[in-house]
């Protein structure tokens, strides 16, 4: 079997609390806890979750711009979760990222040309003709005229600057691109752009793609598995056609029940399980199943049982609180 | 049928500049009607925020102003109104929730505080009495614990929370319409669930008419009666939530509804061309006509206005009756 672009085991990040003020006594607590998963090669994996829930900070992990606690993130099957100096620049060459506000995450001092070409500066790609023509190539590719070359960021539309930031993502050939939440900011009819552009040049070039978004059917268009985070933990993992069909644990169910439907007489007529609550804070997640709190189907024993993941049906990673045991139960009773 | 609420005729909404003017809404006209949920549905620039401001009289100032047309309701012309009069119905008659409860809510007074001022700024009533009324209108959105809520300040509370409470502020008075600007937008999916479900709760239980200001067609689809869809200052169509999403007539419309990802797609469907800056928009022409893929000369040398396509379903394109035809054709081609 091939080696996935990126696999990530038991990933566990940090964020160091400040002593004072309302989280006293608590010195650090971990945003993502024990994540594991992989991406394929030419693979778009999805990763969905509310606020707080840890889905940013992963992403975020693996580019490296925060470096995890513990567990390993392996690029190509290298080890890169402590990588420095002159290992770290290749692995930024090789992974970069899309942000979600293309007004904040591009220099408005710099001229299209000098935004897209500089990663190739900083990782020393080519000769100054073929950064030049490399630059030209990838502008040509995610849709944008020649003569923007010369444009400052404040003369694009939102959906514009983000075309500019995925020609600067995509323009040192990345292996890997994490798009937080690339589309968030745009309109609907922008959006739909945008989502394309991301999902031609991901089959044209075969790279592979981490998707983080709160939004499901955004997820569903573009990705081929899907994995679902609550509070730093990663509670399922599935392919796309199935998550979407089926989901197993309580929580991937209200959520996509919580989406709203754009179709008035599916979206009124449908049951939808309608959470009590909201997500607790992720300083102090609750003991055992950490959505026992909000959980329509909890029992006593969620609250003290050990949260691990495991694989009930073949490609089906889901963690394993008793809700879910009793729902992969009667799964298996149906067939 | 129920009887008319509120309805705009003809308004015309300006943002004036040193040496122009901007239209941010022109000549739209709408209604509402006891009891009913009316969505205006639009993107960014569309004018659908600045429709809702120009009804409480709420442009930015100095720069906005009401140019022309009237809004009518319970038979006042809120447009004819000084601003002593016009508080009469702000926050009494007419109430309002914005998309962000953090900056609606004031950090350095408590909850209590605040739900007693925008009662006691409308009626006479003693502390104590409006105390009990707050408590109550914390109850009346869910909020468990509420004597002790009301001693607690904005930034104790989560954003579901918060909004739940702008909820309670906003129908104190026990106003006949809420005007809802995008109010679930910053919320997560979960929780935006919660919301809508208060929402259409205190709906049915008070008759209340409301008009909610969205981008978001699933949150349309879910709570709405009838929908407007703007696009640069301009009503291109509106129609009951049904009939908007099953026939769409627009061609900006049916482009809006097919951009909407849908699992199963291989491909999404989308709108060419990027959102009208609405400063340098021609108004002699289309709006819509540079994104249009059925655009025609007549397009760019008249303004379409809103004609009836079916019973209460309007439409502001020459040639929706043509496109009809054209995608049917396509159709059975293929």
């Amino acid at each position: 079997m091939q080696t996935p672009v990126l696999e990530v085991e038991d990933l566990t990040v940090r964020y160091k609390l400040n002593s004072s003020g309302f989280a006293k006594g608590k010195k650090h607590f971990d945003a993502v806890r024990n994540v594991s998963f992989s991406i394929d090669n030419g693979e778009c994996v999805g990763l969905v979750g509310e606020s707080g829930c840890g889905k940013s900070t992963l992403g975020r992990s693996i580019v490296r711009l925060l470096e995890p606690h513990s567990g390993s993130i392996r690029l190509h099957g290298r080890e890169i979760a402590h990588a420095k100096g002159k290992e770290l620049l290749d692995v930024r060459r090789d992974v970069q990222m899309i942000f979600q506000d293309p007004y904040a995450s591009i220099n408005p001092r710099l001229t299209v040309e000098d935004t897209v070409v500089e990663p190739l500066i900083v990782h020393k790609i080519g000769t100054s003709k073929e950064k030049k023509a490399r630059v030209r190539e990838v502008l040509d590719l995610v849709g944008l005229p020649t003569a923007s070359l010369v444009k400052y960021p404040h003369e694009f539309s939102g959906g514009q600057r983000q075309r500019i930031g995925i020609a600067r993502a995509i323009v040192s050939n990345p292996s890997l691109l994490i798009c937080d939440e690339p589309v968030s900011a745009l309109d609907v009819s922008i959006q739909s752009q945008v989502l394309n552009l991301l999902k031609d040049i991901q089959e044209e070039t075969q790279t592979s793609l981490l998707f983080i978004s709160h939004d499901l059917s955004v997820v569903e268009f573009i990705s081929r598995r899907v994995c679902v985070m609550y509070l730093g933990e990663m509670i399922e993992k599935a392919p796309k056609d199935e998550l979407f069909s089926e989901p197993i644990h309580p929580y991937t169910q209200a959520l996509l029940s919580a989406v709203p439907i754009s179709d008035p007489e599916k979206q009124r007529s449908r049951e939808r399980i309608i959470l009590r609550g909201e997500i607790p804070s992720p300083i102090t997640p609750p003991s055992g199943c950490a959505f026992r709190t909000r959980c329509p189907s909890a029992v006593q024993a969620s609250a003290s049982v050990q949260i691990e993941n495991f694989e009930p049906i073949p490609g089906r990673v889901v963690s394993n609180c008793p809700c879910v045991l009793d729902k992969v139960a009667a799964m298996n009773r149906e067939g | 049928m129920n009887t008319t609420l509120l309805e705009i005729n003809d308004l015309q909404s300006e943002i004036f500049n040193k040496n122009s003017s901007t239209t941010v809404v022109n000549n739209v006209s709408l209604t509402v009607g006891q009891g009913e949920t009316v969505a205006i549905v639009g993107e960014s620039g569309s004018g659908k925020s600045m429709t809702a401001l120009s009804i409480l009289g709420l442009l930015p100032r100095p720069n906005g102003a009401i140019t022309s047309g009237q809004i009518v309701f319970d038979a006042q012309n809120l447009t004819e109104l000084g601003e002593q009069d016009l508080n009469r119905f702000r926050g009494s008659e007419i109430s309002m929730i914005f998309q962000d409860p953090m900056t609606s809510l004031n950090p350095v007074f408590t909850i209590g505080n605040q739900l007693i001022e925008a009662l006691r700024s409308h009626e006479k009533i003693s502390k104590k009495e409006a105390w009990l009324r707050a408590v109550e209108a914390l109850r009346d959105v869910h909020i468990s614990d509420a004597e002790s809520r009301m001693k607690q300040y904005p930034h104790e509370l989560s954003g579901g929370m918060r909004q739940r409470i702008m909820i309670a502020m906003a129908l104190i008075t026990r106003p006949r319409l809420l005007i809802a600007d995008e109010p679930t937008t910053a919320l997560d999916v979960t929780v935006q669930a919660q919301i809508l479900d208060l929402v259409k709760e205190l709906r049915d239980k008070r008759n209340l008419a409301i008009v909610l200001v969205t981008h978001d067609l699933g949150v349309v689809a879910d709570i709405a009666d009838r929908v407007y869809v703007f696009y640069a200052g301009n009503v291109v169509e509106s129609a009951s939530v049904h009939d908007l999403f099953a026939k769409p007539q627009h061609p900006y419309t049916q482009g809006l509804l097919r951009s909407v990802p849908r699992g199963t797609d291989n491909r999404l469907q989308s709108i060419r061309g990027m959102v009208p800056d609405l400063t340098s928009i021609d108004r002699t022409r289309c709006a819509f006509a540079d994104r249009c893929d059925f655009v025609q000369q007549h397009c760019l040398d008249t303004e379409p206005v809103l004609e009836a396509a079916d019973i209460e379903h309007n439409v502001a394109c020459h040639f929706y009756n043509n496109l009809k035809k054209r995608e049917s054709n396509a159709d059975t081609s293929a």
